[in-house]
């Protein structure tokens, strides 16, 4: 039987078990939505801002390990979406895009709603495809779900234009791929691994530090198996917290530019590093040069060979897929003979527990102020640890991250590589869709929660009881750190006024706002929120202290062991 | 250092610009590039000159390998290998400088392809050695147009690149 482009979309989709598609309707892709009209197996869910759409199904994918989808319009619809595509490409998000674009034959005459699709986001996807005969349609979509998932994950985009959609041809799903240009490696090299087994248990100062890829792989449990048969010192990035228990002793925290003081000390000063899924990034290493300063013998884990002495030289490079390394890891891990010298490493920990002692996180709390990582250290009390917190991008960011002790993978939702303000509410969004029982936060400021606030009616169309913590200081607080530290105070467009009462905001949308200006009504407020509402969203505004600053701090450039570790440093 | 990488490619449309992209988005240099289609005509053959330290002539190939439609790279300056370049040059060929551009282009194993009563087009292949020495051998005020291919390359012996 023969179905139009249109119906071939649907179908794809429904045979790839899709269950949601966020997205907006447009122009060019009036004749897919038409189909989804006409079926019940795929919800769609209409955000209000394209950017969102590619949020939600990030995180929806960040959440569950699915592949996200997506459904814009051409031109503007998918230009709206770059953003939202660029912030999955650096952190390596499996997404999804299927946009629309104007019939072929109008194609480069600068016709309505026209935009060079594959050419704007070329540099931020995996892969990208503009179909171009029905008869390719079927093929290219199972080969976009293919790339998105399989290797170094990413977004993959498929570009249609109209008249294809439209167009008939036979359907046939085809039920594997097989690419000659692109075959990712899964298994280890085993004589890799049998040398990275060996300099770690030769190991005097031996550290693991583990990354997004740990997360995205699904390797935490692996992980967690190898780091306790270890018994070494584990740090996470960013993107790699809930990679490991964060309560659990052997965990020193996040490292990097605002890392604890025990994690970026013990990374600085290991003799051999276990790199696991993870990019020695600049906000994780500082300067390359500095952290070169310590002679070390580095391991990487990474299915990207291209991650591989990127930046710091590498001496064992084991590319393949991380729980695929990890098993074969722990499996000589168990054969094998020799153990890690204990003395070596009881005295390694000691140092340690020494630079632990400092306490690089405490801050001081007074009756009048709101501190916001008081804010979320009460959330951490409230949710038990259990919740899914998204974030959007500043200091608010950096103290959900510090203060959350992320216990378990893919609760931790936050736009690590391009630090994107305003993905924290749709991020919540689509957290909820694919996790619908789940107590979902998003920590956020007055600043990037504006960049996306119009999702507040999408969360009002689908009662998504999502609980929005503003830390509300007034400021940019990133920004003004940095213009306190690094440009004499002046603090150049970052405060920011005529702010709206967000109580009243998040009422005019529906939903419960609640304001808090002491410390004492911190908890009793979140408590409110999460019990009373808990089938409401809620806004609750903090009016935190406005000089709040983001401690430890390893300065853009600085080396990992140069970190400010509070205000008295300045 | 100076680097000659040759890419098997996906024939597709955009294939191009993938790897254009690439090396502008990641501040790398590209001295020449040149691609056409091989006897195969679904794979295109990219041949592209770049200079840089090692550590970013491996990052090259590895972001060239990352390309969901390479299928294969390599660096042809690693081993013994040969590189051509094709020159059209379009010169003023007038009373006594006649005679003496024929003579030049003899020597250079050239071939004037064109001929009008007050110009030459001179065809001459070789690397890019061979095409700066013919440029500077011939006085410059009388090219009139230069169009060079850029480098193409191949491994000696048995060193094949093939799918």
């Amino acid at each position: 039987m023969q179905l139009t482009g249109a119906e071939i979309v649907i179908r794809c989709l429904q045979e790839e078990k899709v269950e949601h598609v966020f997205g907006y309707p447009g122009g060019s892709v009036l004749f897919i939505y038409d189909e989804l009209f006409k079926q019940d197996q795929i919800k769609h869910i209409l955000v209000r801002h394209e950017q969102a759409a590619v949020h939600a199904a990030d995180a929806y994918s960040r959440s569950s390990n699915k592949i996200g989808v997506c459904l814009v319009t051409s031109g503007p619809g998918v230009t709206n979406a770059v953003t939202g595509i660029a912030t999955a490409h650096m952190d390596s998000i499996p997404l999804v895009v299927i946009s629309g674009q104007v019939p072929t034959a109008y194609i480069g005459q600068d016709a309505f709603q026209e935009a060079d699709t594959v050419g704007i986001t070329r540099p931020c996807v995996k892969h990208n495809f503009l179909v171009k005969d029905v008869k390719d349609l079927a093929d290219t979509i199972k080969k976009a779900f293919y790339l998105a998932k399989t290797g170094r994950p990413g977004p993959v985009l498929v570009d249609i234009p109209k008249d294809i959609t439209a167009k008939k041809c036979d359907f046939h799903y085809p039920k594997t791929i097989s690419m000659r240009s692109y075959n990712p490696v899964v298994k280890g090299h085993t004589g890799q691994i049998k040398k990275a087994l060996q300099l770690l248990l030769d190991a005097k100062r031996p550290m693991i530090y583990a990354g997004g890829g740990v997360i995205l792989s699904d390797a935490a449990d692996k992980l967690t198996k190898m780091t306790r048969l270890l018994g070494f010192p584990i740090t996470q990035t960013l993107m790699g917290l809930g990679g490991y228990p964060a309560t659990d002793r052997q965990s020193l925290g996040m490292l990097g530019m605002h890392g604890t003081y025990e994690a970026n000390m013990a990374m600085q000063e290991c003799d051999v590093l276990l790199a696991v899924g993870a990019r020695f990034d600049d906000r994780v290493i500082g300067s390359p040069d500095h952290f070169a300063k310590v002679a070390r013998k580095i391991i990487h884990i990474d299915i990207d060979p291209s991650s591989i002495s990127k930046r710091v030289r590498v001496d064992v490079p084991i590319v393949g897929n991380v729980p695929d390394v990890l098993d074969e890891l722990i499996k000589q891990i168990q054969v094998s003979e020799a153990k890690a010298e204990p003395k070596a490493l009881a005295s390694w920990w000691k140092q340690i527990e020494g630079w632990r002692s400092r306490n690089s996180l405490k801050y001081k709390m007074g009756s009048d102020l709101i501190m916001p990582q008081y804010v979320v250290e009460k959330l951490y009390e409230v949710t038990g640890g259990d919740a899914f917190v998204t974030s959007d991008v500043g200091q608010h960011q950096m103290w959900a991250a510090q203060y959350y002790k992320f216990d378990k993978p893919r609760r931790w939702i936050n736009s690590g590589g391009l630090g994107t303000m305003g993905f924290g509410l749709p991020a919540a969004m689509g957290v909820r869709f694919a996790n619908p029982k789940a107590t979902v936060a998003c920590i956020t400021g007055e600043g990037s929660i504006q960049m996306n606030i119009q999702e507040l009616s999408t969360c009002k169309q689908f009662h998504l009881p999502v609980k929005i913590l503003c830390l509300n200081n007034g400021y940019l607080g990133m920004v003004r750190q940095w213009q306190q530290m690094f440009h004499g105070n002046r603090y150049a467009e970052s405060y920011v006024d005529a702010l709206p009462d967000f109580v009243k905001l998040a009422e005019a949308y529906g939903h419960v706002g609640l304001r808090i200006d002491k410390p004492a009504d911190v908890e009793p407020a979140i408590r409110e929120a999460f019990v009373k509402h808990k089938n409401h969203l809620v806004f609750l505004d903090f009016q935190t202290d406005k000089t709040a600053n983001v401690y430890p701090m390893v300065a853009a450039g600085k080396g990992l062991s140069e970190m400010i570790l509070a205000e008295e440093e300045l | 250092m100076r680097h000659i990488i040759s890419i098997l490619i996906e024939n597709e449309a955009g294939a191009l610009s993938r790897v254009s992209g690439l090396f502008s988005a990641r501040g790398y240099n590209i001295e020449s590039l040149t691609v056409a289609p091989t006897e195969d005509p679904t794979l295109s053959r990219m041949t592209i000159v770049s200079i840089g330290s090692d550590d970013i002539i491996e990052q090259i190939t590895k972001q060239l390998n990352k390309l969901i439609d390479t299928v294969k790279v390599v660096d042809l300056s690693e081993a013994a290998h040969i590189e051509r370049e094709l020159m059209l040059v379009k010169v003023r060929a007038t009373g006594k400088d006649r005679e003496e551009m024929k003579r030049v282009a003899d020597i250079f194993r050239g071939r004037i392809i064109d001929v009008t009563e007050s110009t030459y087009v001179v065809e001459l292949t070789g690397n890019t050695n061979k095409m700066g020495a013919f440029l500077d051998a011939i006085d410059r005020s009388l090219i009139l147009e230069t169009v060079r291919t850029g480098v193409c390359g191949i491994g000696r012996g048995d060193r094949i690149l093939k799918v």
